[in-house]
């Protein structure tokens, strides 16, 4: 008979369940926090579930840093014996780590304008202000559909 | 030119022009923001977008004849190196970008002056400018992870540029802050696709990838990334259910940044849609397991019906034009899912249509706006008769967004329909024609409000200075001019098209 778990498939997949769950946290985490640092640091958690993911599948079993031995008159001589890790996810990854610094601060940035403007990062007490606005326009300028929240 | 041709290391300054056409605006950025005068930004933004309308222009003539030019940055071969591969697709959507981008800045000139403080200007045009690089890399660009960088650069200059109507209102900030948000989470999607992809593949290179799905067929790692890219787009492409940032930045920007956003941003996205489903994924992949049918065709459709019916009860005619845009963005979607060489050209030459018709609508509010101080109609009463000329422009391109014959909407409409037939989906041919219905209802209140109301004795409303009335104009009247000449739009769509569905055989080396 079948294992019921399959422990080795789950122990061997070790790397994609972290990252799921770290996706899943991140994205939870944006959804469900009204305070916008939090939905930022969810932001966060979950761009680095994916720098885990695409670190993760540049390892080669039993690979080392793909550096080539060079000797001193500077030849380059690769050991067909040694077995390398795969250098590009890494690479890429510096690119995609370069991003999401400038995401965060651009995000902290806007809250810190939005703190100024608003007195306040709940995203409730905001939309209520915003909902007087519209409610203001409205007023004004007669009813619309399809307006904020 | 002939593929063999171009498969040589680059020489001549004309073998370099896929690349600088992106260069050119990526350096002027930072060179404004380390002149940091005033009265220099403006010269270098233009010359500088000037530069690359022209090379778009000429790469365009190149490849008209269904060829391609496949530059090697840095002359690292592909696949390993990073490609720019520039065929009739995307040539006329770096073409329509570069050249909105040239006519939005005169127009920026006036409408930044008015809308944006003083000691901010040099740092918007350096942003402007590294929003145009991003969304020119995106699509010149041949390589996947290439398309990844572009399209960060050009959405995290977007929300700067968004945010910087909070001068005028502070809910741009947090129009600007959604923004941040759901674009992350896109592109955040769109990497792990591409992390999929290249578990599954090993590559990286566009062309290469499109060999190895083709070679090796399909699994599972495959589709779950195609889930994941076509997701991650769709975010910024603002398909209907994903569209809930749009209406609030398109609304609160600058008039200038609402111009060349709703013509280009999600232009370009759609553009990465159509070359990852078509030319990475081939279309028999796309569409043998019906996942296009299902998903595509209701949910353009409810964008068709939803945000047109929704645009009819706006207040704010900003607000309106981008419930508009959604629902325009309904009939490019409605082409792709069609799968024939009509219905993709019909997505792509209205793709440039719309894009023209929507910069011309939103200039004339932003011109507007100078003098009523917001876009809410009951501001804009008789303003048409107050300012003439912006009155007409808008009417030209109000025309061209119902599609009235004689005007580009109506060429993409009549495409579309076209292709509609050849499907034998007639109930989606009387549907596209109903909702152009509910496209004459809101452009109808817009001419109302402009025309037929009394404007307000205490207005000082003049016509619009000359710098924002001149682009008004270049693109009113393209609005018209592609309603009669389709040659350059609907010929080089339909090259174009026909280069998609060759599928990975149009990627071949």
């Amino acid at each position: 008979m079948e294992q019921l778990i399959d422990w080795a498939f789950i122990v061997g997949h070790v790397n994609y369940w972290l990252f799921i769950v770290l996706m899943m946290t991140g994205l939870y985490v944006v959804v469900a926090r009204g305070n916008l640092v939090k939905k930022i640091v969810g932001l966060n958690i979950f761009q680095v579930s994916v720098f885990m993911l695409y670190i993760s599948i540049g390892k080669i079993t039993g690979g080392t840093a793909p550096i080539f031995p060079v000797d001193l008159t500077g030849h380059i001589e690769p050991d067909p014996s040694i077995v390398y890790s795969n250098p590009l996810p890494h690479v890429l990854i510096l690119t995609a780590i370069v991003v999401g610094i400038a995401t965060t601060s651009l995000g902290l940035a806007l809250i810190v304008r939005i703190r100024e403007a608003y007195d306040t990062i709940e995203e409730e007490d905001i939309l209520k202000i915003e909902r007087e606005m519209t409610a203001e326009d409205n007023k004004e300028y007669g009813a619309a559909m399809g307006g904020r929240a | 030119m002939a593929a063999e041709e171009t498969h040589h290391v680059a020489k001549t300054f004309m073998d370099h022009l896929p690349v600088l056409q992106v260069v050119i605006p990526l350096f002027a950025a930072p060179i404004i923001v380390f002149i940091g005068k005033r009265s220099l930004a403006w010269p270098i933004a233009f010359a500088a977008s000037a530069a690359a309308f022209v090379i778009s222009c000429i790469l365009l003539i190149q490849v008209l004849d269904g060829g391609f030019i496949s530059y090697h940055v840095g002359g690292w071969a592909p696949p390993l190196g990073i490609e720019y591969r520039i065929d009739a697709a995307n040539a006329l959507v770096l073409a329509l970008i570069s050249g909105i981008g040239t006519v939005v800045l005169p127009y920026a000139y006036e409408s930044v002056k008015a809308e944006i403080p003083k000691k901010n200007h040099t740092l918007f045009y350096a942003c402007f400018m590294l929003c145009f690089t991003g969304l020119l890399g995106m699509v010149a660009t041949g390589d996947a992870f290439n398309v990844f960088v572009f399209l960060e650069i050009s959405s995290l200059s977007t929300y700067v540029l968004v945010a910087q109507g909070a001068n005028h209102n502070k809910r741009a900030l947090t129009a600007a802050y959604d923004y941040l948000i759901m674009g992350t989470i896109g592109a955040t999607f769109f990497i792990i696709g591409l992390a999929m992809l290249y578990m599954a593949t090993g590559t990286l290179n566009m062309a290469d990838l499109a060999d190895r799905i083709a070679d090796e067929g399909t699994n599972r790692t495959i589709r779950a990334a195609f889930a994941f890219i076509v997701v991650g787009m769709g975010l910024k492409v603002a398909i209907y259910p994903l569209h809930h940032w749009l209406p609030n930045a398109y609304t609160f920007a600058p008039s200038a940044v609402s111009v060349f956003l709703a013509a280009t941003a999600t232009k370009a996205a759609i553009y990465v849609l159509l070359r990852f489903m078509f030319s990475v994924f081939n279309p028999s992949f796309v569409f043998e397991e019906w996942t296009l049918y299902i998903v595509f065709i209701p949910f353009s459709l409810l964008a068709m019906f939803a945000a047109s019916f929704v645009a009819v009860f706006q207040t704010n005619i900003k607000r309106m034009l981008a419930y508009s845009s959604i629902a325009q963005i309904g009939y490019m979607l409605l082409g792709i899912a069609m799968l024939n060489a009509t219905g993709l050209s019909a997505t792509l030459v209205h793709l440039v249509n719309h894009g023209v018709t929507k910069a011309a609508l939103f200039m004339g509010v932003g011109a507007m706006m100078l003098y009523s101080g917001s876009a809410f109609f009951n501001n804009l009463n008789g303003l048409g008769r107050k300012m003439p000329l912006t009155g007409a422009a808008m009417v030209a391109s109000g025309l061209s967004l119902i599609g009235v014959p004689g005007t580009a909407g109506f060429i993409s409409k009549w495409v579309l329909v076209q292709a509609a037939f050849e499907n034998g989906w007639w109930i989606i041919a009387i549907a596209i024609m109903l909702s152009s219905l509910l496209a004459v209802i809101y452009v109808w209140r817009m001419f109302e409000v402009l025309y037929l109301t009394a404007p307000d004795p205490q207005s000082t409303a003049k016509e619009a200075p000359l710098a924002m009335l001149v682009p008004m104009w270049v693109l009113a009247i393209a609005c018209i001019w592609f309603g009669f000449d389709t040659e350059l739009t609907l010929g080089s769509a339909r090259v174009a098209a026909d280069g998609l569905l060759a599928g990975s055989a149009g990627m071949a080396h």
